[in-house]
């Protein structure tokens, strides 16, 4: 299955990746009206840590804790990609405590959302590897783990 | 003919279902289920309370969970008796299942502490299922006054959810604190403080010795008069099947590290088991939805001739209420404390032999996980940045081969 994986050599820390992110998730078609003056609810966020930095999102674990933890049933697998059905979720935060990476968040509501490598929204390909000036993140195939 | 039966249906059930049908996709599964309704999401019962779910979106699987994964419900039957020499389980209506192997998912049961005058009370609940739940919202009015006895999670999640529905909350407790297996004392003054915040009425320290209709006499000689009354003193592992055909059992039922209980093709998984906390290397009940639905999996796998282990169960608890939130996993186990508090965070982490052993956040969670994995995996903390780390859970404190594994690796 195709990830999103960063190079962290080739990470300019311009957090572009969260503004497009979160652009892509808004519905908005412009993207200072999606954007301005609003907090930012990306669901990848920049790691900076001494002399670097990358981007962090949902790895899409082939055995995912998260969705083993979730009480409401509402994070999911489906053919292999992790989705969460925000109708069902009650912001519980079991997720976020349970997840290796840091990559869960709630939104503005307390709802969670997370990473869905944009299949679910009108961009259809991870707008975070579309937009990276830098090409520190890439969306392709690496095989599975043992 | 083979046969696999699981007694109860509930997260551990529905993961043991899944676990089988990883190894064997045809063997007969047979699920004898106590409780009328296919497999929900019982913690969302006090979410159902306020409004924030229905039981149209509590299932725990789409509707053809069961059809799909060749499994006969049993519903409204329970096991009375397992015979480990015949392999079969004796049901409460005679009739018999024989297993080539069995999972024990019973559960656990409400414990309601034998009160004088308990008889009188007309209106009184538990609150454990989806038709506790749905009684007692049937029965909650704006003008009701409720008294739940017992400030564990069960008890203060249901006053959460009554909160909208009803008149005025009071909460007992024998301890001096809410939550009190849960939290420490500091930890558990904020949450009360911002449960007592939003109306909710304590008396800690104190229990209702005796019942008169709708009035509760207190231990402290204090009375409290209720409409309501909400019994959630604690849960008891359901483990007298296994007990009475010669199985071990002390506070859950015994389990290995692959759910193989005492006996011969018995498994069991879920809340009436009793594992090995990883955190403290010691035997405990673990009565938490993840651990249900890990060891759950492992049952299942390994009944069906696979050979799965679950060796790293730990503490993990989320808790909130009215949007404070606070994530625990781990243990305190004696060690060292990093702690970091204002008056709207709290963070502590217990250390122990270059290991985090423990953790509590209140307030500020964010990425909590990357301190639980530490836990779980006991990785060493010298192997990576822990000044860094234990400021603020980052990935940029693992070492950078780790790293590159981690977010560059095949997953």
């Amino acid at each position: 299955m195709k990830r999103i994986y960063v190079n962290e050599d080739w990470c300019l820390g311009c957090h572009l990746c969260e503004y497009n992110c979160a652009f892509a998730n808004s519905g908005e078609q412009d993207m200072a009206l999606a954007l301005k003056d609003k907090p930012l609810y990306p669901r990848i966020h920049i790691e900076e840590g001494d002399k670097i930095c990358y981007a962090v999102s949902c790895r899409h674990c082939t055995d995912p804790l998260c969705v083993k933890s979730c009480i409401a049933a509402a994070l999911q697998m489906k053919d292999g990609v992790i989705t969460v059905d925000q109708s069902r979720c009650v912001g519980c935060l079991t997720c976020v405590l349970v997840c290796p990476y840091g990559a869960l968040a709630p939104n503005e509501n307390g709802v969670m959302q997370k990473c869905e490598l944009c299949l679910q929204n009108a961009c259809g390909a991870p707008a975070c590897v579309q937009g990276c000036p830098n090409r520190a993140i890439v969306y392709e195939e690496r095989g599975t783990a043992e | 003919m083979k046969q696999y039966v699981i007694i109860g249906n509930g997260v551990a059930a529905a993961h043991c279902i899944e676990g089988i049908r990883s190894a064997d996709k045809e063997t007969p599964v047979t699920v004898v289920s106590a409780e009328k309704h296919p497999v929900y999401c019982r913690p969302l019962i006090s979410y159902y309370l306020e409004g924030k779910t229905a039981p149209e979106r509590m299932n725990y699987r789409p509707a053809d969970f069961y059809q799909n994964n060749g499994c006969t419900v049993l519903y409204g039957k329970s096991a009375a008796a397992i015979d480990p020499n015949k392999k079969e389980v004796r049901l409460n209506d005679g009739s018999v299942l024989p297993y080539t192997a069995l999972c024990v998912a019973t559960g656990a049961a409400p414990f309601v502490p034998p009160t004088e005058g308990l008889d009188s009370v007309e209106r009184q609940f538990t609150f454990l299922t989806l038709d506790d739940a749905i009684s007692l919202k049937q029965a909650a009015t704006k003008e009701s006054r409720v008294l739940i006895v017992g400030a564990g999670l069960i008890g203060l999640k249901c006053a959460e959810g009554l909160h909208p529905l009803v008149k005025e909350i009071t909460v007992c407790d024998l301890a001096d604190r809410v939550l009190s297996s849960i939290l420490d004392h500091d930890c558990a003054a904020r949450m009360q403080t911002q449960l007592e915040r939003h109306g909710i009425r304590f008396l800690l320290s104190d229990t209702a010795v005796r019942y008169e209709k709708n009035t509760a006499f207190m231990k402290s000689g204090k009375t409290v008069d209720f409409d309501l009354l909400v019994l959630a003193v604690g849960v008891r592992a359901n483990t007298a099947l296994i007990r009475d055909c010669g199985g071990e059992a002390q506070r859950g039922i015994l389990v290995d590290e692959r759910m193989r209980t005492s006996l011969p093709d018995v498994y069991a998984a879920g809340d009436c088991t009793q594992g090995t906390d990883a955190s403290i290397g010691q035997p405990r009940v673990l009565a938490i939805l993840p651990n249900d639905a890990l060891q759950g999996r492992c049952a299942g796998v390994n009944m069906a001739g696979g050979n799965a282990v679950f060796d790293n169960a730990i503490p993990m608890n989320a808790i909130g209420f009215f949007g404070l939130h606070a994530l625990s996993a781990g243990s305190d186990c004696g060690g060292e404390v990093y702690e970091e508090t204002d008056a709207q965070h709290l963070k502590r982490l217990y250390l122990k032999d270059n290991r985090l052993t423990g953790f509590m956040l209140i307030g500020d969670t964010t990425r909590a996980g990357i301190y639980t994995s530490l836990i779980r995996e006991q990785t060493p903390l010298d192997s990576l940045d822990f000044e860094r780390l234990k400021r603020t859970p980052t990935t940029t404190a693992f070492a950078a081969n780790e790293r590159r594994h981690k977010f560059g690796g095949a997953v």
